[in-house]
């Protein structure tokens, strides 16, 4: 009889679990109190964003407009001046585009047939190559500047956007053979014997055996070229023209500029528009980083 | 006629490291050949060498009578199977029958027919529009066996093809590929370090290690005449028992062995030549022993206890001492016998192999 009155009181199913133990408590606290401290600027940046320049000299920042304007965005993007040019930030923007979408193709193309060689051919000199590689990526980037200002003035490409897609594409080389190398060979060595035993070449096995297996890292080195090239300053400066100044560099000539009224509302519309485009990278392809990043892509 | 597959002082090596060495081998019109040995021993290798996918150091390769030393893996008329099946995961099964042929510039109506060959003898044709994702183990081999059918060729290499696979689907495979053999009568190389597969398939086994070929010969040679100690050891399972020992001749040139547990004679077993006194291992294999009553009437008895009782079903193994050496005999499967049993054991020299002590040779 104990027996049975035992199975009918004694625990069973599923274990109950409480909601406010001190562990909860603890972990959720510090993490609402984190995200709050990291997306309070952001509060603020859109909340004066959003107000005239009166409502802004009242002083109260964290307070959201008493009136909503989007004046301020629409002069950040298209009336702002910066130096002689009076069309805002637009000009850097499309600036950016031109110069972020070949600078993205070039160094992923050829840094995904350098990783996909390094890691599956094997030919010879394959590791002094690759160790040369990431060794150019520990040269401090203040070393390159002037040789390569000398470089592309006697390419005749100083000052033009093309230069400075060159200079991205090969700083991004290092890093993203890398990834592509690791990557390539975390793939199972027997598919690419395999395709070779089915006579496939070089080429063919980069393109229909190799490629369809690698979109995870693709957009991995995407994201990273995406938002590096697009967040870059110095080189932007350094290898262009005024006319042909990428988004960030017209961004700090406007939040800079120390003639007139400091016109926050603008600055802040300005910078919440430079740093749009990562932003959307991030919300578009962030499971695919993840598993990206997952599939071996940054392991030894 | 001319050996299928001919290989000439071939030598590997990675830097310092030497991974085959000094390597002959012919292999026959339509055998089937087994590279058995343990992990590490170059088994693997020799195959990749004969595939084309490793760069030899020194040495030829012959593939039906052409120097295909330098060729291109797919210009050498071999097809392989790996053990991680290596199916182009993006494409569908017939996409992975046919991604050879089409590399090779057969035209349209010759792929769609030697695919549907491929598929109509490996049973796989219900699967044809699947992707490999969507196939279990064992169809997934056969797809990658199907890639190799496909192509025509006159050898077939499989590297540990089964090894990934589950014991039932293993031993079913094993029998398919085998009879896939005596249908296509296509040399075949095959790599593994499963003694019951290599076995159980080969007309003949190599034997394999640090880069060498110890042994070549039939499945049956290598069981019962092994011609040194590391293959007879390596044969068998569980593996052959060793008595260490010396060798003497009596006054009329009877050789008996000598070891811890008494001398016996060893009339009756065949010396590869003439017997010399000296040092010896006495191997005997686990089923050559007789025990209990059976025990009295072979030549050479020995008194056991018994260690550790192993029920198999078919079989029972146990382990007993003799003295400080340990037994493994192999008894019938519906003996009843526990742990600490006294057990006579028994056995005859011409079931017996002896080495030499030193160089571990064959007598």
């Amino acid at each position: 009889m104990a027996d049975v009155t035992s199975t009918l009181v004694g625990p069973r199913g599923p274990k109950p679990r409480k909601i406010l133990t001190r562990n909860n408590i603890m972990i959720y606290g510090t993490l609402i109190i984190v995200s709050l401290y990291y997306l309070l600027p952001l509060w603020v940046m859109v909340m004066t964003s959003l107000k005239g320049m009166p409502e802004i000299r009242m002083g109260n920042i964290f307070a959201p407009p008493l009136e909503i304007t989007f004046e301020p965005w629409v002069k950040a993007w298209s009336e702002a001046c910066t130096g002689l040019n009076c069309d805002g930030l637009s000009r850097g923007f499309w600036n950016s585009v031109r110069i972020t979408v070949p600078s993205v193709i070039v160094s992923i193309a050829i840094a995904s047939v350098n990783g996909y060689a390094l890691a599956n051919w094997r030919f010879r000199g394959a590791d002094t190559f690759f160790t040369i590689l990431i060794f150019g990526a520990f040269i401090p980037y203040q070393v390159m500047l002037y040789p390569i200002v000398i470089l592309l003035r006697e390419m005749g490409l100083y000052g033009s956007l093309t230069g400075l897609i060159m200079v991205h594409s090969i700083f991004g080389m290092p890093i993203l053979t890398l990834l592509f190398r690791n990557y390539f060979s975390s793939l199972p060595e027997e598919l690419f014997k395999a395709a070779r035993v089915d006579g496939a070449g070089f080429w063919r096995i980069y393109f229909q055996i190799m490629l369809p297996m690698s979109l995870p890292i693709f957009v991995v080195a995407m994201i990273l070229q995406v938002t590096g090239i697009w967040n870059d300053f110095l080189f932007g400066v350094i290898y262009t023209k005024p006319d042909l100044y990428p988004m960030t560099v017209q961004l700090n000539n406007i939040v800079n500029s120390v003639q007139g009224v400091k016109e926050y509302n603008v600055n802040m519309a300005a910078t919440l528009l430079t740093g749009l485009v990562p932003l959307f990278i991030y919300f578009v392809s962030g499971k695919l980083f993840v598993r990206g990043i997952a599939a071996g892509a940054v392991k030894g | 006629m001319d050996p299928s597959i001919s290989i000439k002082d071939l030598n590997l090596s990675f830097g310092a490291v030497e991974v085959i060495n000094d390597l002959n081998l012919d292999v026959g019109q339509g055998e089937f050949l087994v590279l058995l040995g343990s992990s590490g021993c170059g088994k693997s290798t020799l195959l990749n060498c004969i595939a084309g996918l490793l760069d030899v150091s020194d040495g030829q390769i012959f593939i039906q009578g052409k120097n295909v030393t330098w060729e291109e893996p797919s210009k050498r008329g071999i097809g392989m199977v790996f053990q991680s099946y290596a199916l182009y995961p993006q494409m569908t099964v017939e996409g992975n029958l046919s991604f050879g042929l089409k590399n090779a510039g057969f035209s349209k109506a010759e792929v769609a027919e030697r695919v549907a060959n491929a598929a109509r003898i490996l049973q796989i044709e219900p699967l044809l529009k699947r992707k490999p994702a969507a196939l279990s183990g064992g169809q997934r081999q056969r797809v990658a066996i199907g890639r190799a059918l496909v192509r025509d060729v006159d050898v077939f290499l499989f590297d540990e093809p089964l090894s990934n696979l589950d014991a039932k689907l293993r031993t079913d495979l094993r029998a398919e590929i085998k009879e896939l053999h005596q249908t296509l009568h296509n040399t075949m190389i095959y790599v593994t370090h499963d003694q019951i597969e290599a076995m159980t398939l080969a007309d003949r086994i190599a034997i394999m290690r640090g880069g060498q070929i110890l042994q070549l010969d039939s499945p049956k040679e290598i069981y019962n005449r092994p011609n040194c100690k590391y293959v007879a050891d390596f044969i068998g399972s569980p593996s052959m028992n060793f008595l260490d020992g010396a060798i003497s001749l009596e006054a009329d040139g009877t050789p008996t062995f000598t070891c811890g547990s008494g001398t016996f004679s060893l009339e009756g077993y065949v010396f590869d030549d003439a017997p010399a006194a000296g040092g010896a291992w006495l191997g005997i294999r686990p089923e050559h022993i007789a025990s209990g009553e059976a025990a009295a009437s072979r030549a050479i008895q020995l008194q056991s206890k018994v260690r550790l009782v192993e029920p198999l079903g078919s079989d029972t193994l146990v382990r007993v001492m003799v003295g400080e050496q340990s037994f493994w005999v192999r008894m019938d499967g519906r003996t009843d016998i526990t742990e600490g049993d006294p057990l006579p054991i028994g056995f005859n020299p011409v079931r017996c192999n002896l080495f030499d002590t030193k160089t571990e040779i064959r007598l």
